[in-house]
């Protein structure tokens, strides 16, 4: 862990690295205990954890400026974490209550933020791939140098539709970096079954897109490439693919049992490549900080994500009127 | 047998008896189907007749047009009925219109399951019930089992039929009945009279209706989860109400319909989908075409709020038996 840092980022900060910690512990702690409350009944229907991805999504935060924008699938709370939104609204919208960030009406899948520029949660596969490139094409229009990350799976980057927005996005030259979270599984569906060609960062290339491959369980590899791609967007020359070699630790949703996969496959990548222990080697390694300090920075996060659980049982349900408002103006 | 075992079933009869039939959908070969649907098919029948598809419903559907143009039988999964609309223009505007427009040189036999319905907390994106966007379009069939029997049975019908046929299964009755009381303990087919489903070649045809309950006072029109509810609301209000499970949509069993509205001359149609526009509206319009000389109060419709599906107060968007119940009451009342 001591060598990768110094090959490849000798001049990441201290306060950096303390902050990927952070935020990528604040999201698989978030994560396991939305598991918990779905194993209690409080949290029903779909849920779908990203533990294993933090370091794509925080990352790629790390490379946005104040105003971009984000947009991603159904596996949304691990971007809404990182992009600044409260805890204690994402739980409680897991668990159908008022206090939801969509109060209730939209649950694990579907929730937004105008504050924080964060435009769902979608729970149709790649739907949120056009959608993502027209709200580029709304930064183009007003010139106001925004970059939109348009988040999607490796099973999403087989729709149609992705390729219609490659095409718009390039004759266009907006500024929209897709991030193909490439987690090796659709679903069930390991990408070799679906896909003809694995490779998705060459999936542009016929429109003339740039694409590059990332380790994403690497969060300074996934910053640089970021960085990297924002950079190009915002400087005019139209939008850029990186795709983020991940994995997901757990089932597609809490209902899948992940018997298309092995065991031993997945405690591998947990233990050869774990996004967290990666930071905290690195953290511990440099004398950045100590085993106390990590000790209390998991201690501050396990208090909010409790705080959030909390509030999540204790908001009411909404109103039964809810039901019929935000359907026409 | 469930209704997921039934499902399987005629997927494996249907195989079994003739080559043309090729099955498959995202998740549909290697892993069985995120239901199961189709879980040892890929072992049985190999590869080329069972196999999974990439994320992409307009793709899937497309190429099953052209396969089916061309003598093959597929039978497609669309994961969720919610993820169709990509899939929408290939089946409104090529496989509806294939046999039309080529006079009949070339006719689309295929068969496009897809779960459907509410009741299992699925949110706006897994909960709803699109058959009347199917039922809107002239060439297509439409079909919803509401037990392992029906499904085993009309799925075979489905594969057999020279036209495109769109098959949902409401997902709610996967596992077992259910009548709309949440809260509770689940019930399973096993057991069940409608789980006794028959070995081999049980075609049911299309376009037959079944009485779930003979009754005097109200004809109850219903359709996949609903027909247990309105069997609860029945016995929970004693109105004597005679339920007919319509099981295919189009074609409808407009006979069995007019002869017990014309019995009874009252009528509740029941559906899960949203209300405005929705197959209830079509009945109601067919009802009093047909029996309007018979009817002795306004039919009375209980749907889906006009709201997208939601995520929290499921219960109170799903038409359970305390709603149909009510509407029973007040139809007779009228």
């Amino acid at each position: 862990m001591a060598a990768r840092k110094s090959a490849k980022k000798p001049n990441t900060s201290k306060e950096e690295l303390l902050g990927y910690y952070r935020e990528m512990l604040l999201i698989r702690r978030f994560e396991e205990k939305a598991g918990q409350l779905y194993g209690m009944g409080l949290i029903g229907g779909f849920c779908h954890l990203y533990i294993g991805q933090e370091a794509v999504v925080v990352g790629l935060e790390a490379a946005a400026k104040e105003g971009d924008k984000r947009l991603t699938s159904y596996r949304d709370h691990g971007h809404m974490l990182a992009c600044g939104m409260d805890p204690k609204g994402v739980m409680a919208e897991l668990t159908g209550r008022s206090g939801g960030l969509s109060k209730g009406k939209g649950g694990s899948m579907h929730m937004f933020s105008k504050e924080a520029h964060f435009y769902g949660g979608h729970g149709i596969v790649g739907a949120q791939v056009p959608i993502g490139t027209g709200l580029a094409f709304a930064d183009k229009y007003k010139e106001n140098g925004g970059v939109t990350f348009t988040y999607f799976g490796d099973g999403a980057a087989n729709q149609g539709q992705v390729y219609e927005s490659f095409n718009m996005a390039a004759l266009w030259q907006l500024p929209v970096i897709y991030v193909i979270e490439n987690n090796q599984y659709a679903m069930g569906t390991a990408v070799k079954r679906a896909s003809s060609m694995p490779d998705m960062f060459k999936r542009g290339e016929s429109f003339s897109i740039p694409g590059e491959a990332v380790d994403g369980m690497d969060v300074l590899a996934v910053k640089e490439a970021g960085q990297k791609a924002a950079d190009h967007c915002r400087a005019g020359k139209g939008p850029y693919i990186l795709e983020m070699k991940t994995y997901r630790y757990r089932g597609h949703s809490m209902s899948d049992p992940a018997k298309y996969r092995t065991r031993e496959e997945v405690q591998k990548m947990r233990e050869d490549h774990d996004a967290i222990e990666s930071v905290r080697a690195l953290l511990l390694n440099g004398k950045h900080a100590t085993e106390d300090d990590l000790k209390a920075i998991d201690k501050e996060i396990k208090a909010i994500v409790n705080d959030s659980a909390e509030f999540a049982k204790e908001s009411p349900l909404p109103a039964v009127e809810e039901l019929w408002t935000d359907i026409y103006a | 047998m469930t209704m997921i075992e039934a499902i399987r079933d005629a997927h494996d009869v249907a195989m079994a008896a003739d080559d043309r039939v090729v099955v498959f959908g995202e998740d549909v070969g290697f892993f069985g189907g995120v239901f199961r649907c189709t879980a040892g098919l890929q072992e049985k029948y190999g590869k080329s007749r069972c196999f999974d598809a990439p994320i992409n419903e307009s793709g899937i559907v497309g190429t099953a047009i052209g396969m089916a143009a061309y003598g093959l039988k597929p039978v497609i999964e669309i994961q969720f009925a919610d993820y169709v609309y990509p899939a929408y223009d290939q089946i409104a505007s090529e496989a509806a219109r294939l046999r039309h427009r080529s006079n009949g040189d070339f006719t689309c036999p295929l068969v496009i399951r897809m779960p459907t319905g509410g009741g299992i907390f699925g949110g706006q994106t897994h909960s709803q019930s699109p058959e009347a966007l199917f039922t809107h379009v002239s060439g297509l069939k439409v079909v919803l089992p509401s037990n392992p029997i029906d499904a085993k049975g009309l799925l075979l019908s489905a594969v057999a039929d020279p036209d495109p046929v769109i098959f949902l299964e409401p997902k709610r009755l996967y596992n077992g009945p259910f009548d709309g009381h949440h809260d509770k303990p689940l019930t399973s087919w096993k057991n069940h009279p409608l789980g006794d489903v028959p070995d081999g070649d049980n075609a049911i045809p299309l376009g037959k209706a079944t009485i779930t309950r003979d009754g005097a006072d109200v004809t109850v029109l219903a359709y996949g989860t609903m027909v247990y509810v309105a069997e609860a609301a029945a016995e929970e209000t004693g109105v004597d109400a005679e339920i007919i499970d319509l099981r295919s949509l189009l074609p409808l069993d407009l006979d069995a319909i007019s002869a017990s509205v014309r019995k009874t001359g009252r009528c509740v149609i029941v559906h899960e989908a949203t209300r405005t526009s929705g197959f209830g509206a079509e009945l109601m319009s067919l009802v009093q075409e047909t029996c309007f000389y018979h009817l002795e109060a306004p039919v009375i419709r209980v749907t889906g709020w006009d709201t997208p599906y939601p995520h929290a107060q499921e219960w109170e968007y799903f038409p359970g038996p305390a709603r149909v119940g009510e509407a029973l009451k007040k139809v007779m009342e009228d």
